[in-house]
């Protein structure tokens, strides 16, 4: 049987972050810079001469809006919304790293120790995204969010809006700050914990940071079960105020889990055929391919959910929202609304769906591309629509901002591969893993 | 799975792992192994016997669409056409409205065919009596049949070779 081929693999691995790779990452990351560039010039004089104008005074002067009660679009806000539709994507898939290993450690799974370095790893550029976040808050939270207007939750001004005053108590500059704080401390924190935890038991072996890991990983998941949903309504939902969704902590958990675990297998594949990670088997990809499709039905049905009820329902205050993306701001969201689905279900659902198509790297390859490209257009609609409406579009600016937040995410990861063994040594469960065999 | 009638040569053993490398062993000393009996799964035995990949994947596939073709024809026929009703301001054709259905039958009749099939491939009915070879492989035993009459060698060098691969017992069973 296949178990007997397992005695020629070696589990001492040491990844190599070779200069060629850092040369072409940060030239990558350089055409980025370059594209975003261009892109904000291109906005800066193509909308007008009076916008450009009052764009590039805006810089300084944040609250310079409100004289005319109205919110008046200045475009800088295209290049914060991009800056914030990446940074809730990426922060997504790192945190599903560690999400993957809390719950591998809660189920005591032994089958993916051989890969687990790669989830183990991403979370580490949670800090970049988190306080490119605060930035953006900070600087362009009144562009981007109705929320934080001045006045809005006093009845006495012009900005007057019940619905958000309604909803102040838990939508309010100060609270909002901390939660963001909150989130990322916990989300990192924990994975520090369990990271060293990891290391060491690199070294030391025995069964002591195994056991030790399984509770920091469901205390993970405690934490991650409540703040999942709430960082959604928070870093999505909030985008459009007035409107709310109970499904939307878990479309987002869902999106963000999914094009997770896309990078993920995209990343062992990548390795697997570079030359590491041979001990990652047929099984272990034919199970990773599952979870990509799993997670793929998963995400469709709770989209398909909260479409439905709001179709059939077709009260204004919720319909709005698909109005937004079907038929408002001239159609302009009406491509991307139909490109997320078919990316992210058709695709991986029928290209996925065979036994050897899970087990086919080039097959899986597509799987999880179209993934990872479909999810970026999942949150770009869930955050455009709201902040910059009809000037949204994909130019320069969109592709510089995913060219430089995939290289640093790539450079992010790569970094710490080159810190551990490539694969757990002294995992108590690495000989099952490596014994994996689904047949 | 297979219906077969005539002498059987009945290897009983003790382990899973022994019974999965005595397939090998009786497998490469010539023996035509007809089929393999264990109170659970095991891993690399279907392969080990050389059973060809089973098609049960196919077939669901094909019941799933069996059953989006019939919701599809049901729900069209019902409320887009015989009685064409309109509910919460909806077309009486309206696609998202009929994906619950659709969904609904595409695992309603993979389930059903998924079980139906199970009962066929296995010869289950609710007269027929199963084959079994030595009831104990319902419990802790595993059990290799032989079919005396698809195999060149004679009754006593099976029994040696089944008796030499690790099988605690070997008997002659006529079905």
């Amino acid at each position: 049987m296949s178990a007997h081929h397992h005695e020629a693999v070696s589990v001492e691995e040491q990844f190599e972050f070779t200069s060629e790779s850092k040369r072409q990452l940060a030239i990558g990351f350089g055409i980025g810079v370059v594209l975003v560039l261009i892109g904000a010039y291109l906005l800066a004089n193509g909308g007008g001469g009076h916008e450009a104008a009052h764009g590039a005074a805006a810089h300084g002067a944040e609250h310079a809006h409100g004289a005319a009660g109205h919110h008046e679009y200045k475009w800088t806000t295209r290049l914060w919304a991009n800056l914030w539709t990446n940074s809730i994507y990426f922060t997504g898939i790192s945190v599903i790293g560690m999400f993957f290993i809390c719950y591998n450690y809660l189920a005591q799974a032994g089958w993916s120790v051989v890969f687990k370095r790669i989830p183990e790893a991403m979370p580490a550029f949670l800090p970049v995204t988190g306080l490119l976040m605060l930035l953006t808050f900070f600087v362009a939270g009144h562009d981007m969010f109705h929320w934080t207007q001045e006045g809005i939750t006093d009845p006495k001004s012009a900005n007057y809006d019940a619905i958000i005053a309604g909803k102040s108590a838990f939508l309010n500059t100060p609270f909002y700050i901390i939660r963001l704080v909150i989130y990322f401390t916990l989300w990192y924190g924990l994975w520090r914990v369990l990271r060293s935890f990891s290391l060491k038991e690199d070294l030391e072996g025995g069964t002591e940071y195994y056991e030790k890991s399984i509770k920091f990983g469901v205390a993970f998941l405690v934490v991650f079960a409540i703040t999942s949903s709430t960082a959604a309504w928070d870093f999505v939902m909030s985008i459009d105020t007035h409107w709310f969704s109970t499904m939307f902590g878990w479309y987002t958990l869902a999106s963000w889990h999914v094009a997770g675990l896309a990078v993920m297998t995209l990343t062992v594949v990548t390795l697997k055929e570079r030359g590491y990670l041979q001990a990652v088997n047929e099984s272990h990809l034919h199970d990773l391919g599952k979870f990509c499709f799993a997670f793929t039905v998963f995400w469709t049905y709770v989209w398909f959910a909260q479409f439905l009820l709001i179709y059939y329902a077709n009260l204004p205050e919720e319909a709005i929202y698909y109005r937004e993306r079907f038929s408002g701001y001239g159609g302009i969201f009406k491509g991307p609304f139909f490109i997320n689905i078919i990316l992210n279900f058709f695709v991986p659902f029928l290209v996925l769906m065979t036994r050897d198509a899970k087990r086919t790297t080039r097959v899986l390859k597509v799987a999880c591309w179209s993934i990872i490209v479909g999810h970026y257009f999942d949150f770009w609609n869930n955050v455009m629509p709201g902040t910059v409406g009809e000037h949204a579009g994909f130019g320069p600016v969109e592709f510089g901002f995913i060219l430089m937040f995939a290289t640093a995410f790539i450079w992010s990861v790569s970094t710490q591969l080159t810190k551990a063994n490539l694969i757990p040594r002294n995992h108590p469960m690495l000989e099952e893993s490596l014994h994996h065999d689904i047949a | 799975m297979a219906e077969s009638t005539g002498k059987f040569l009945v290897g009983v053993y003790d382990d899973d792992d022994v019974i999965l490398e005595a397939v090998g062993k009786v497998k490469q000393a010539g023996v035509k192994i007809h089929e393999v009996y264990s109170p659970f799964a095991i891993h690399g035995m279907d392969v080990a016997i050389g059973h060809p990949r089973t098609r049960i994947g196919i077939a669901a596939f094909m019941f799933g669409v069996t059953g989006l073709a019939c919701g599809l024809a049901l729900i069209l026929w019902t409320m887009g056409f015989d009685w064409p009703m309109i509910i919460g301001g909806k077309d009486p054709i309206s696609f998202p409205n009929y994906v619950p259905v659709l969904f609904e039958m595409t695992v309603l009749f993979t389930a059903f065919g998924m079980t139906f099939t199970f009962f066929i491939s296995n010869g289950f009915g609710p007269t027929v009596k199963p084959l079994l070879f030595d009831p104990r492989c319902t419990d802790n035993k595993f059990v290799m049949a032989i079919d005396l009459s698809k195999n060149k060698l004679s009754e006593a060098e099976i029994a040696t070779v089944l008796k030499s691969s690790g099988a605690e017992e070997v008997s002659v069973k006529q079905v």
